[in-house]
């Protein structure tokens, strides 16, 4: 009755050697790298790159362990940080001629030290969390507003030069709150902008308002289309921040979505993070608009009173106030590229922009319109604009490709460049969570962590093998089993384990072993009232079966809960937890019992089976009643 | 070995009334202390910076809350954290002011200070990433609950379920009375341990649940209270081995685990001493108010037998 059919036995080799195989690459530990990844979406890593890193090793006189090409990026292995940092520097130098435009990240990292085999089974280490590995986390939250004000800006203006165009005469339009308004003197009027706007402009609803004598058309966005601006803004300000993070060279960056409206980004390892959350925290947002330069224009510049109305001052970078129309003519949202160079001709230093089809349309009219006058550049960090650069127009300029010139240094345009791609964010972030993490706290977690487990385990495998002995032996096997499986499912599925997630496997071992101990407890009850070995191992396995289902359900409930509202810390304790309970019942229940059936199930004439003391009442006592 | 040499079924059920009385006194001291003291909640909840820093020598408290109050913080926090060397502080939340620049701030004049000062972590809330923390545990604990409930209703009946759960949520706000009465730090990571222990005491009374129905069946003539003693004697002593080794974990966390892990291990530690008792006491003897009988749990149709019990289709 306790033999397992040779089906079962296979399921449990299969999973032991799966579980081992997994787990083994935790083992090695880490060696220091250099991984080279692209810094542009068109730009590739291939085998050609790989040539130019290999050769570029080879000069530099490093002796790399291996270097291997992997999914977009390469990675080279190397024995010690010293050459690690010599080959960064040759790398560097091979791949990016040019500083100013790096094509490649060449960074340092640290990769696992598992042999070729393990890796091509895509075995691979837990991936370690922050507060293990140490490095910098944040949580960034979108100014959804500001992106849908931006947007009801732009189209007021659309809207402005629309009916210009079309003739149809309004009384003023203009922006109030999340709705533009628009003024009309009669009923003819309102229906013929209502008109216009269904027909042109797909995103924007109407409703007509008439307050007593005074008639007027309140147009907003349409809830679709706002959803659709924020979805956009919250795509493109990742794009950006993963540029921005291009710059600083981290390794493995995780740059995501997190909810509606947040975005998360992690560096690993990152120590500098001042300049980290220099470069994240550059809230800026990108606007070309024109110079006014009427006379009245003039004199508010010059004697700092009141501005023209539809204007604004701002400020250039060297201090000094330019008056510019509120009428956004581009925002950062057209422009692609931004690159410091030369002028071909004249060999001074110029800016060279790229715009979208978009972009380059709009600026071919408005450059058209007003050769000769001035647009300015405009960049708003944190709430406050300032104006990089404010050209004259020389010619209409067509095709999307913009040179600003003129009185520029090399690293002014180089600086110009960078402030002018670093605005292309749709909406300003702020940074709503901040975490920080030195190597040192991360080491020392790791250790902890560790600990924790390994001291746990070791005593309660002890006290279970003396209160139980054969029995308690085998539940321990039955829980380091339970371990190699958790260890091995977390870095199957490339989790990524936090000190939290340590605890939570310290715990799921300590829970773990309920399920042996109900059965171990059954067993011994059956003996005592007078089953047979064999009958008693069987009755309590099954018998326990059914308690152990229910308790790990409940358990299984709580975890879910944690997961589907927890965030952060609290999920990595979740997911670990979970996975536990699923291979404690696998472990505790099928493991053990295997075990169980190998060492005992063979013998028929099973006379007494070890599971410590079996203490019987007296007779005439009533622990049986039956 | 044997611990336990029981030889007669100990009559928990008679001295119910006591000690559910001991249980409502100490429930309603912790509601006390929860609603007098209040939690001590961490930055995670509250918002607000938190940075430690550790220097070479065993610091001087003093001359660094005297260096942060010069930065114009109101209630700034300073104290030690593991060891002399290592000091945590902790910013409130200021308006207009970025984290970035708020721990910036600090640690510059730290290093003005002393410059053998290094940063060990920042943290950083801003206070609406708090308030949807607050609202996210809620929202587990009700899931936790609604879902223990259904289980157990559709599992056993709808008397254990409420028993349950009256008995565990009883040590959940004791835990929580525990937090307020001295002040101990209330972080994310405690929720996480408050919300597994909810989890894991339930087992405690599902085993004895369990236990009470096959006695239901087995013995036909003894009561209600024969039956219940019964069956917490014959658990007894997996109860305490089970939660014993549970225990020894923790006991290893809080050994090993460091400041960072101590009052995760705390919570699971008092959840689990409460956790015992209430399933003994508390929960058996609830359902034992709420009037469970054999007809409850013996249905005409017997469809008690687990479906994945092998030998479930050998019944002759």
């Amino acid at each position: 009755m306790n033999r397992y059919p040779v089906w079962k036995y296979v399921i449990l080799v299969v999973a032991l050697l799966l579980g081992v195989v997994y787990t083994l690459p935790n083992f090695f530990g880490e060696a220091p790298a250099v991984q080279v990844s692209s810094a542009k979406a068109t730009i590739k890593v291939d085998t050609s790159t790989l040539q130019k890193v290999e050769d570029a090793l080879k000069t530099a006189g490093t002796t790399p362990q291996s270097v291997v090409l992997e999914g977009t990026s390469i990675r080279a292995r190397f024995d010690n940080t010293e050459q690690q940092l010599k080959a960064k520097d040759a790398i560097q130098k091979a791949l990016i001629p040019d500083a100013t435009d790096p094509q490649f990240v060449v960074a340092l990292n640290l990769v696992s030290r598992s042999p070729a085999w393990l890796s091509a089974l895509h075995a691979s280490p837990m991936y370690l969390g922050l507060d293990l590995r140490g490095g910098v986390h944040f949580m960034l939250q979108v100014d959804m507003q500001a992106a849908l004000t931006q947007r009801l800006e732009s189209l007021t203006g659309d809207l402005r030069s629309t009916m210009r165009e079309k003739d149809i005469r309004h009384g003023g339009i203009s922006r109030n709150g999340q709705n533009i308004e628009i003024r009309v003197r009669d009923a003819q009027q309102q229906e013929a902008a209502k008109r216009l706007i269904t027909d042109q402009f797909a995103d924007l609803q109407t409703r007509e308002v008439s307050n007593g004598t005074e008639l007027s058309l309140v147009v907003s966005i349409k809830p679709e289309s706002a959803r659709k601006v924020q979805e956009q803004a919250l795509k493109q300000n990742i794009t950006t921040l993963h540029n921005r993070i291009n710059e600083l060279g981290v390794a493995e960056p995780v740059i995501q979505q997190q909810g509606l409206d947040r975005i998360v980004v992690q560096l690993p390892g990152v120590q500098d993070t001042a300049k980290a959350k220099d470069i994240l925290g550059r809230t800026a947002t990108l606007e070309v608009r024109m110079v006014d330069e009427s006379t009245e224009a003039r004199a508010a510049e010059q004697a700092g009173g009141l501005v023209p109305f539809g204007t604004e001052r701002y400020m250039e970078r060297d201090g000094r106030p330019l008056i510019v129309k509120k009428q956004v003519v581009l925002t950062g949202d057209n422009l692609t590229d931004a690159q410091p160079g030369f002028d071909s001709q004249t060999q001074e230093p110029v800016v060279n922009l790229t715009l979208d089809a978009k972009g380059a349309r709009i600026f071919k009219d408005v450059t058209r319109e007003s050769v000769g006058k001035r647009m300015a550049i405009i960049l708003f960090e944190k709430g406050k604009g300032e104006v990089v650069t404010a050209p004259v127009i020389r010619a209409e300029i067509g095709g999307g490709r913009v040179q600003i010139s003129g009185r520029m240094t090399t690293s002014e345009a180089t600086d110009t460049a960078l402030l002018l791609r670093a605005g292309s964010l749709a909406a300003p972030m702020e940074i709503i969570e901040e975490r920080t993490i030195g190597p040192s706290l991360g080491a020392e977690n790791i250790a902890k962590g560790f600990n924790s487990v390994i001291w746990g385990f070791v005593v309660i495998v002890a006290f279970m093998a003396i209160y139980y002995a054969m029995f308690g032996l085998f539940s321990g096997v039955a829980l380091g089993v339970n371990l190699l499986l958790l260890v091995a499912i977390l870095s199957m599925l490339q989790a990524t384990l936090t000190l939290p997630g340590m605890a939570a496997m310290a715990l799921a071992l300590g829970m773990a072993i309920d399920s042996n101990v109900l059965i171990n407890e059954r067993v011994r009850e059956e003996l005592r009232n007078g089953a047979s070995p064999q009958a008693a191992i069987h009755a309590g396995y099954d018998r326990a079966w059914a308690t152990i289902f229910d308790s790990n359900i409940t358990t299984l409930i709580a975890g879910v809960a944690l997961l589907a509202f927890g965030s952060g810390p609290v999920r990595g304790f979740a997911v670990v937890h979970c996975i536990g309970i699923l291979t404690s019942m696998f472990s505790a229940v099928l493991f053990s019992r295997g075990l169980v059936n190998l060492w005992y199930g063979g013998q028929k004439k099973l006379k007494s089976v070890s599971i410590g003391t079996v203490w019987r009442p007296e007779a005439g006592t009533a622990v049986k009643a039956d | 070995m044997e611990l336990f040499k029981i030889r007669k079924d100990i009559p928990f059920m008679r001295h119910a009334l006591v000690l559910n009385a001991v249980s409502f006194i100490t429930f309603a001291l912790a509601v006390f202390f929860l609603f007098s003291r209040g939690l001590h909640l961490s930055v995670e909840f509250t918002g607000g910076t938190l940075m430690e820093v550790s220097y070479s020598q065993p610091a001087d408290l003093q001359k660094v809350r005297g260096t942060v109050g010069t930065l114009g913080f109101s209630e700034v926090q300073v104290q030690n954290f593991g060891s002399a060397r290592e000091v945590l502080i902790r910013l409130p939340a200021q308006k207009g002011v970025s984290s970035a620049q708020q721990s910036e701030k600090v640690l510059s004049a730290l290093k003005a200070n002393d410059p053998d000062v290094t940063l060990r972590r920042t943290e950083f809330v801003g206070p609406q990433v708090g308030d949807e923390l607050v609202e996210d545990g809620l929202k587990a604990l009700a899931f936790v609950v609604i879902g223990i409930m259904l289980y157990l209703a559709i599992r056993f009946e709808w008397k254990f379920a409420v028993s349950a759960i009256i008995a565990n949520l009883h040590d959940v706000i004791i835990i929580l009375g525990f937090f307020a009465f001295f002040q101990w730090e209330f972080s994310l990571a405690v929720l996480a341990a408050v919300l597994a222990v909810l989890g894991y005491s339930v087992n405690e009374s599902v085993v004895i649940f369990d236990r009470i129905r096959e006695n239901f069946r087995r013995y036909r003539k003894m009561n209600t209270v024969e039956i219940i003693d019964n069956a917490i004697t014959s658990t007894i002593s997996r109860t305490i081995i089970t939660h014993g080794s549970t225990q020894i974990m923790v006991l290893s966390m809080l050994f090993f685990g460091g400041e960072t892990l101590h009052y995760f291990a705390m919570a699971l530690t008092i959840g689990i001493c409460f956790g015992i008792y209430s399933s003994v006491f508390v929960a058996a003897a609830i359902a034992m108010w709420l009037g469970i009988q054999r007809e409850d749990l013996i249905k005409p149709i017997k469809k008690d037998n687990d479906p994945s019990d092998e030998n479930s289709g050998a019944v002759v």
